[in-house]
């Protein structure tokens, strides 16, 4: 059984004040996420990451398709019983204490009064709260109502841990910790879904990402295959006459950058060999070859470009 | 349902309430109106004791009302706008559950509340008069009304709070208790117009907005009646029909939302 599972998940949105106009933010979304995986779900500002989350929870309902956690349907509440969820930017009771809020929260799980007190001093010490544990929330600094946050959906042991930008507001002794956080509950063999922009994150934890644009899964896979698909040689070739360039067109994944007498190509990795042959003849000279390294970060910009050629690189990295 | 479930959400309600300094004023105004009550029972000579229940009983209704229309509107509404709901609802627990321990909560807040301006009422009672006669025992009917009364007020705000905004709900419940205060006059007035549409307007409007003017027996009990017990069984019968009708459609408007 699937951690979670999504099939052909959309969701649309009614916008506008008198003319409704229906805006997409979901196109039929598909994945599956095996248990013990940490899956990260990247995408810019607006992919529907945010969506898929709260379809999963069910704090949304979707318009067509659907979303299982450990089997169970999204929302209904006995999936809750095994998965817990960090909502992004999360806002709690600011009259409570982070005792008394994770008492309250507690008291929803089949607990025992005396192993609700226990787990909850125990995600408490986890998240260190422990010492803040009587002072109420309205006092909280974001890193530390993240924190809260983090501890309400680790606080009955759930197998699967759904985080919306869990490192958003965090130091970088907070992310450290998350991240950490994070490599526990995968020891553990728990199910870690979470959504981010730091690419970093995601390719420090995941052992699967997918990748969102407009509603729509542009990429799915591991890191490294991922990276492989994308991945190809940089060369550099003395030419003769700018006409001993035109066979070398065709193959470059990018124009070409000719300065001086020289000129930087990228290819892709299966045209290498005609690459080579190219070289073999008059006018061209094989100057150096590199294999490309691309980082997720490449990946990810890459991934957007295509699916969206008029996006420009640094918007959709924001 | 699980009951404890839902519990937790009641007394965080109640705790929610209790942490909040606004109703503590509201409280001691009701009790310094009670108070004050005792002054303008002294310029009036041999109606002082009808003076001070009269007084005593308007002020616990028009606090009980500020309060559960001052709470009662941001019920649901303050949760889905803050985002607080969010953690709450990915906990094994039913939307169901989450209406139904708010309008108890929040029932539970009105009842401590009532009960405190009433001793406050009794208190000055027993300032006024040295002791008490079997007759003043009357007046906890009249209590027990404006509770079931606050009931219908509480159950109005979350229905709004489900679909609007705080102002709105707190303009619409305002607006039902004053149609529900007069509904018996408006229905009146529609039948000596002779106009058909006036008299199904105004009939709608009596069978669909609550009917507050069935639990006003405060100036009743002032002068030492009785509210005879089938007046209570039916009062409390229709407060509990048309709080089970308005709690039933919240969680099926709250059961369909999408929390964006």
């Amino acid at each position: 059984m699937a951690a979670i599972e999504i099939s052909g998940l959309t969701k649309d949105y009614l916008v506008g004040f008198w003319r409704k106009r229906r805006f997409r933010a979901l196109d039929d979304l598909s994945l599956r996420v095996e248990p013990g995986e940490v899956f990260g779900f990247l995408g810019p500002n607006g992919a529907g990451k945010t969506t898929t989350l709260k379809i999963l929870t069910g704090l949304i309902f979707p318009t067509r398709g659907t979303a299982t956690l450990l089997g169970h349907p999204a929302g209904q509440p006995e999936a809750f019983l095994h998965a817990g969820f960090l909502p992004e930017n999360p806002y709690f009771y600011d009259y409570l204490t982070p005792q008394e809020l994770l008492d309250y929260f507690a008291r929803f799980f089949p607990f025992t009064p005396e192993e609700r007190r226990r787990r909850r001093d125990e995600v408490l010490e986890q998240v260190g709260l422990a010492e803040v544990r009587d002072r109420p929330l309205r006092k909280f600094s974001k890193g530390m109502l993240q924190r809260v946050g983090i501890a309400q959906a680790i606080l009955h042991s759930p197998e699967v841990v759904l985080l919306d930008e869990p490192m958003s507001g965090l130091d970088p002794v907070g992310r450290h910790q998350v991240r950490e956080l994070i490599l526990q509950l995968k020891a553990d063999g728990k199910t870690v879904f979470f959504s981010t922009h730091v690419l970093s994150d995601a390719e420090a934890l995941c052992d699967r990402i997918a990748v969102l644009n407009r509603g729509r899964l542009v990429g799915v896979g591991q890191i490294s295959e991922l990276l492989r698909r994308q991945a190809g040689y940089d060369a550099v070739i003395e030419f003769s006459s700018p006409d001993a360039l035109s066979p070398l067109r065709p193959l470059a994944a990018k124009p070409l950058v000719i300065s001086g007498g020289q000129c930087q190509v990228q290819i892709p990795e299966q045209e290498l060999t005609r690459l080579l042959a190219l070289c073999q003849r008059d006018g061209l000279r094989l100057v150096s070859l590199n294999p490309l390294r691309l980082s997720l970060e490449d990946y990810f910009v890459e991934v957007l470009r295509e699916t969206e050629p008029e996006r420009s690189p640094a918007a959709a990295t924001q | 349902m699980n009951s404890s479930q839902t519990l937790a959400i009641v007394l965080n309600t109640f705790r929610e309430a209790v942490r909040d300094r606004v109703l503590y004023n509201l409280i001691a105004f009701a009790l310094i109106l009670i108070a004050s009550a005792l002054l303008f029972g002294e310029i009036s000579i041999g109606i002082q004791k009808t003076i001070l229940i009269n007084l005593g009983l308007s002020s616990i209704s028009i606090f009980g009302l500020l309060i559960a229309i001052f709470l009662g509107i941001g019920l649901v509404y303050k949760e889905m706008d803050k985002r607080s709901l969010y953690a709450v609802l990915s906990k094994p627990i039913r939307r169901s559950q989450f209406v139904v321990g708010k309008f108890l909560g929040l029932n539970f807040t009105i009842l401590v509340n009532t009960a405190l301006m009433s001793i406050g009422l009794w208190a000055a009672l027993f300032y006024l008069t040295r002791g008490f006669e079997p007759r003043d025992i009357h007046i906890w009917e009249a209590i027990y009304f404006i509770l079931l009364q606050l009931s219908l007020v509480t159950a109005l705000c979350l229905f709004f709070s489900c679909f609007s905004t705080p102002v709105l709900s707190a303009v619409f419940t305002f607006v039902a208790y004053v149609i529900g205060n007069l509904a018996s006059d408006i229905r009146a007035f529609g039948e000596l117009t002779q106009n058909n549409l006036l008299q199904t307007l105004t009939t709608g409007l009596y069978y669909l907005l609550p009917n507050f003017s069935n639990f006003n027996v405060s100036a009743w009990v002032a002068h030492g009646n009785a509210v005879g017990r089938e007046v209570i069984l039916l009062n409390t019968a229709y407060a509990l029909c048309y709080d089970a009708i308005l709690v039933a459609a919240s969680m099926s408007i709250f059961a369909r939302k999408d929390l964006k």
